[in-house]
């Protein structure tokens, strides 16, 4: 490949670097393949696919409750979402009603893990501008929600959060205590961090004008989420197609103007204000009622009725089993992932498995773009876009 | 095809008064506006929808399927308008011995990846792609492993042997 590079731009004296597979300044496994004119980069090219698991093929051959921890390892920094997303896909397909209350419980859960996401990403890119402060601020904010998440589900990165058709069990009163005391602290370190970073000069010069991209062009290269927001387009899927009663909450959709790495990093920052405000939403408006839906077949029975009623037993005998009647169909549902439209194509033929399940992958589908976006920089740069773009190896290789 | 969505009744009167030989199926799935076409006259179909006329420039997802039953090969398209917040999707069936459809990348560079995805992982030709390689699988394999004759587990193996659960 090194060599295909070199001779088609022959009579220069340019280098060949290969950043990656493993580099320290690049998040997870991605190797870009740099012909350098000294500091510039004349042309990359991008290799994927070095922790590919074949999740599609593998969910082909699993009942429905059991692809929810396939999808944890998507996009591992936010993976409730992804969760949440297939256990809406497979609602959809079953045509089955949550309850208010799962919806907003769900909404909080997912917002959540967006704040996670985001606070990972915008305090890496300020660390690989050298601001390694904010990072240390910041990061302890991202613990208490993994503690969140550990308190309802007993994990941490990788939840396989929810069940298809609600949750598994009402959140706790300590949990609510955790969310609450979040909602409090997470502000004021979140406002210590913006102070740090937002108008920090250093970071400014490092990340305005870097890794720029047209509205158009991130249209054509199907960027969605913020790095497409950080153009100046407001698509977003959770007003455009809301899900989980998201149109019963009140927010704002942050764009940028010059699609460059500052711009994504402010419409992330933005984000994130309006993810607390959605959270505090839901908090006051939290409906009573049931905390998961009325699908025997797929949701799991109380353990002591299993052990005493018939009916209950059956069920749970058809869905450990993986037994539980699927209706033939095919459905595309998608959520707002923490950095685009994560979608789930899914067609079913009546059997135990999906016949076949695609993942709509944000990161994969904008990372094409990435080579495109650092030919003309200069080195430092390349790592500052790729930072900026959040990409996320599991969910690029799938 | 009746439908209760205005957009959706558009498109189809549009889609029908140009492309009606090629359009094998229409229906609406889950409220999802779903054409079957012919494969060998998608571009034109695609490319009439993503004009400025129809609007539908950002194509969602693209992705490969193997029909075990007819032993066909397809490809499934969602395009999105973002002004009328409409999707569509098509789908394809082609035969398995000559996998050939037209390549989207002119119109929308995201294809360009989804291609090779779907060429990685089914084997289908994208004509006209400008570097149909493998992308998540290694350059030296020789089949193509979502294809449904390949077995998630080796074929060769004796110990597992439990009938009663379709495994």
């Amino acid at each position: 490949m090194i060599e295909s590079i070199n001779d088609k731009i022959s009579g220069e004296n340019y280098n060949t670097i290969n950043l990656g597979p493993t580099h320290p300044a690049t998040h997870g496994i991605f190797q870009n393949v740099l012909t350098m004119d000294g500091e510039k980069i004349i042309r990359a090219e991008s290799t994927v696919g070095y922790i590919h698991r074949a999740f599609e093929k593998i969910a082909e051959r699993r009942p429905y409750n059991q692809i929810t921890p396939l999808t944890d390892r998507l996009n591992y920094c936010s993976a409730p979402i992804n969760n949440m997303g297939w256990e809406m896909t497979v609602e959809k397909l079953l045509g089955v009603q949550t309850p208010k209350r799962v919806d907003y419980m769900r909404v909080i859960i997912m917002e959540l893990a967006r704040i996670a996401d985001h606070v990972i990403c915008n305090s890496i890119l300020a660390v690989d501008c050298g601001a390694l402060t904010g990072f240390t601020y910041i990061f302890q904010q991202r613990e208490k929600i993994y503690e969140i998440f550990e308190g309802i589900c007993g994990a941490r990165l990788t939840t396989n959060i929810g069940r298809i058709g609600g949750f598994e069990r009402d959140f706790s009163d300590k949990t609510w205590k955790q969310i609450k005391d979040f909602l409090v602290d997470f502000p004021k370190a979140f406002r210590e961090y913006e102070a740090l970073v937002n108008r920090n000069r250093i970071f400014m010069d490092r990340t305005i004008g870097t890794g720029p991209m047209s509205p158009e062009l991130a249209l054509n290269y199907g960027f969605t989420g913020p790095n497409l927001r950080a153009t100046g387009l407001d698509y977003d899927v959770r007003v455009m197609n809301p899900y989980s009663s998201y149109q019963d909450f009140d927010f704002t959709i942050p764009v940028g103007k010059q699609g460059d790495s500052y711009d994504r990093y402010m419409v992330r920052s933005a984000e994130m204000w309006n993810s607390i405000s959605i959270i505090q939403q839901a908090m006051d408006k939290m409906p009573e009622g049931p905390y998961h839906a009325d699908v025997p077949e797929f949701y799991l029975p109380p353990k002591e009725d299993v052990y005493t009623k018939m009916e209950a037993l059956i069920y749970h005998f058809k869905i450990v089993m993986g037994e539980s009647k699927v209706p033939i169909g095919e459905v595309y549902h998608s959520v707002e992932g923490a950095n685009g439209e994560l979608g789930f194509y899914l067609v079913s033929d009546g059997g135990r498995t999906p016949y076949r399940l695609h993942f709509r992958r944000p990161c994969f589908i904008t990372y094409q773009a990435y080579a495109k976006m650092i030919e003309g920089s200069v080195l430092s740069d390349a790592i500052i876009t790729m930072s900026s773009l959040n990409v996320i190896a599991g969910e690029l290789d799938a | 095809m009746e439908s209760n969505n205005a957009e959706h009744t558009k498109i189809v009167e549009a889609l029908n008064s140009r492309f009606a030989s090629s359009i094998k199926e229409m229906g609406e799935p889950y409220g999802e506006l779903t054409i079957s076409v012919d494969s060998s006259n998608i571009k034109n179909i695609i490319a009439f929808l993503a004009s400025e006329e129809m609007g539908f420039s950002y194509l969602t997802d693209l992705c490969g399927m193997h029909y075990d039953t007819t032993d066909e090969l397809g490809v499934v398209y969602h395009i999105h308008n973002l002004y009328t917040n409409t999707r569509i999707r098509l789908k394809t069936r082609m035969p398995k011995a000559k996998p050939e459809i037209d390549s989207m990348v002119s119109l929308f560079r995201s294809a360009n990846w989804q291609e090779r995805e779907t060429y990685d992982f089914y084997g289908i030709i994208f004509k006209g792609h400008p570097d149909l390689r493998r992308i998540l699988n290694m350059d030296e394999m020789d089949y193509f492993p979502m294809r449904k004759e390949y077995a998630l587990e080796d074929g060769t193996r004796t110990d597992k042997n439990d009938t009663m659960f379709g495994r």
